[in-house]
């Protein structure tokens, strides 16, 4: 029999500051990570639909937010991270990750430049905050760092009617011409906000960066100028779409990104950094000896590909893991990502997926899956 | 939606895998609950066993999925597939819009009446999808 109530008293999953917004829109709330966020509102596919054809809004308070300072943050974070962040200016960002020693991804991240050497504030995996803190701590080179998460609130309001919406509400910007990863520093109510060119769906789009207490004020702003309310479910489907990583699926401690195909994102020529001598060998790796590859795949029979279901050749022997999968809103089709054996891994390639112990036809496909 | 507008009629035996099983003779009609398809959000993909095949009290026979994930679905009665629900296929939406009719999932003759004991009426149902 399934023992449902929790026994545990210590456990309380955390509410963001638009929790009662999100029940108000009739979300269906859910625990991810600890936190209490609406999978749904309407319907997965309506919303993720809504995003593409329109606008939908976000909240994603639940992720991390680190902030490091001081004259040795730029120092940390180059030895840190694979990517250059000396390449940042101020009001610009970058996709970033964090490396092991051995070579392999501790987070993905985006890192905000708000000051040039002095000022960053990191966004990282709502799971991982704490683990990426102790990381940064452990290997600080003297920067002032404090986990921020508690501060701030996150929405993302992304979508092609986005910019026009933006413009109603922050109309001191000529949105349209602002660049991906372009961060912006601007007054909502008295309140110093964050805007930055950046978001998770593949279309235009901002993730604001919010005091707690102005949050709920911004959402109902942005709600009553016509951006729909748009749940997790959405927000993974939509990542999907766009062979999105998501950390715990196709990256994690486990993954170097190489295999992954995050190798721009990573600047061997950089000055020494962590892992920057393990990354160098399994840069060759990949290229002489690849173990494995990251495709997206579509499904030639009518099914739904799921995180772990294996990948088999024609002679039923693994070949492969999915890593993600799920029925496209956009396509109407099953679609998935996962690593395969490099021999199985060119566009066109066939192979077989075992579902619930039936053999389903799946085949390599260009990505981003879809064309926008 | 309140829970207290989830039909839940009174003919049917239920489970609390939320399965519905609406018994003629001994033939049973097998959908899942009013509850059941909100809890899971829209259905996009349903797989069924082909009819002529058996099925067992409490294992699963089948798979309903969402955009987000895939539940199993677990036969209230042992048995042997007499119908299928062919519709599902092109129209798994049917599931949301009808659970407790057009969007009913197998029919299964039933191996014993004795296994009708294991399931729970209306009454108990509702209590059941009260407390969660």
């Amino acid at each position: 029999m399934e023992n449902s109530d929790s026994k545990s008293s210590a456990y309380v999953p955390q509410k963001t500051a638009l929790y009662e917004a999100h029940k108000k829109a009739q979300g269906q709330i859910v625990d991810f990570s600890g936190w209490l966020l609406p999978i749904r509102y309407t319907s997965i596919t309506k919303e993720h639909k809504q995003v593409r054809n329109h606008v939908g809004l976000f909240d994603v308070s639940h992720m991390g937010d680190i902030r490091i300072k001081g004259s040795q943050a730029l120092e940390t974070l180059q030895w840190l991270t694979s990517n250059d962040v000396s390449e940042l200016t101020a009001g610009r960002a970058q996709y970033n990750l964090f490396i092991s020693k051995d070579g392999y991804i501790v987070d993905d991240l985006i890192i905000y430049c708000l000051e040039q050497n002095n000022d960053y504030l990191l966004c990282v995996n709502a799971s991982n905050t704490q683990k990426d803190f102790d990381w940064i701590s452990k290997n600080n080179k003297g920067a002032n760092l404090v986990n921020e998460s508690d501060k701030w609130s996150l929405l993302a309001l992304q979508g092609p009617k986005a910019s026009a919406l933006l413009s109603q509400v922050f109309k001191q910007k000529d949105w349209c011409n602002t660049n991906t990863f372009d961060v912006y520093l601007l007054d909502f109510q008295g309140s110093e906000i964050i805007v930055a060119r950046t978001g998770y769906t593949g279309e235009w789009g901002v993730e604001i960066f919010i005091a707690n207490h102005k949050a709920l004020a911004l959402w109902e702003i942005l709600e009553k100028k016509g951006a729909q309310p748009t749940g997790l479910g959405a927000r993974d489907t939509l990542r999907l779409e766009m062979k999105f990583s998501l950390y715990g699926h196709e990256i994690d401690e486990n993954t170097h990104p190489y295999e992954a195909g995050l190798g721009w994102v990573v600047k061997a020529n950089k000055k020494d950094f962590l892992g920057k001598k393990a990354l160098a060998r399994l840069a060759e790796a990949q290229k002489t000896n690849p173990q494995r590859k990251l495709v997206g795949f579509k499904l030639l029979d009518r099914a739904i590909p799921r995180q772990g279901y294996k990948c088999l050749d024609n002679a039923g022997q693994e070949i492969g893991l999915v890593t993600s999968g799920t029925m496209s809103p956009t396509l109407g089709e099953g679609v998935g990502i996962g690593y395969v054996k490099p021999e199985h891994s060119k566009i066109g390639s066939e192979f077989l997926l075992s579902i619930r112990g039936r053999q389903t036809r799946a085949i390599v496909v260009k990505t981003p899956f879809i064309n926008l | 939606m309140s829970k207290e507008s989830f039909a839940v009629p009174e003919e049917n035996y239920y489970t609390k895998d939320h399965e519905w099983a609406l018994v003629e003779e001994n033939i049973v009609t097998v959908g899942i609950t009013t509850f059941a398809q909100n809890q899971l959000g829209e259905v996009v993909y349903v797989e069924l066993p082909d009819e002529g095949s058996k099925v067992s009290q409490n294992e699963d026979f089948g798979v309903i999925e969402s955009v987000k994930a895939a539940s199993d679905l677990i036969a209230p009665v042992s048995g042997t597939i007499t119908e299928v629900n062919s519709s599902l296929t092109e129209d798994p939406s049917l599931i949301n819009d009808d659970p407790m009719n057009q969007g009913w999932l197998i029919r299964v003759e039933m191996d014993t009446e004795k296994e009708l004991a294991n399931l729970i009426r209306a009454s108990e149902y509702r209590k059941f999808i009260e407390k969660k």
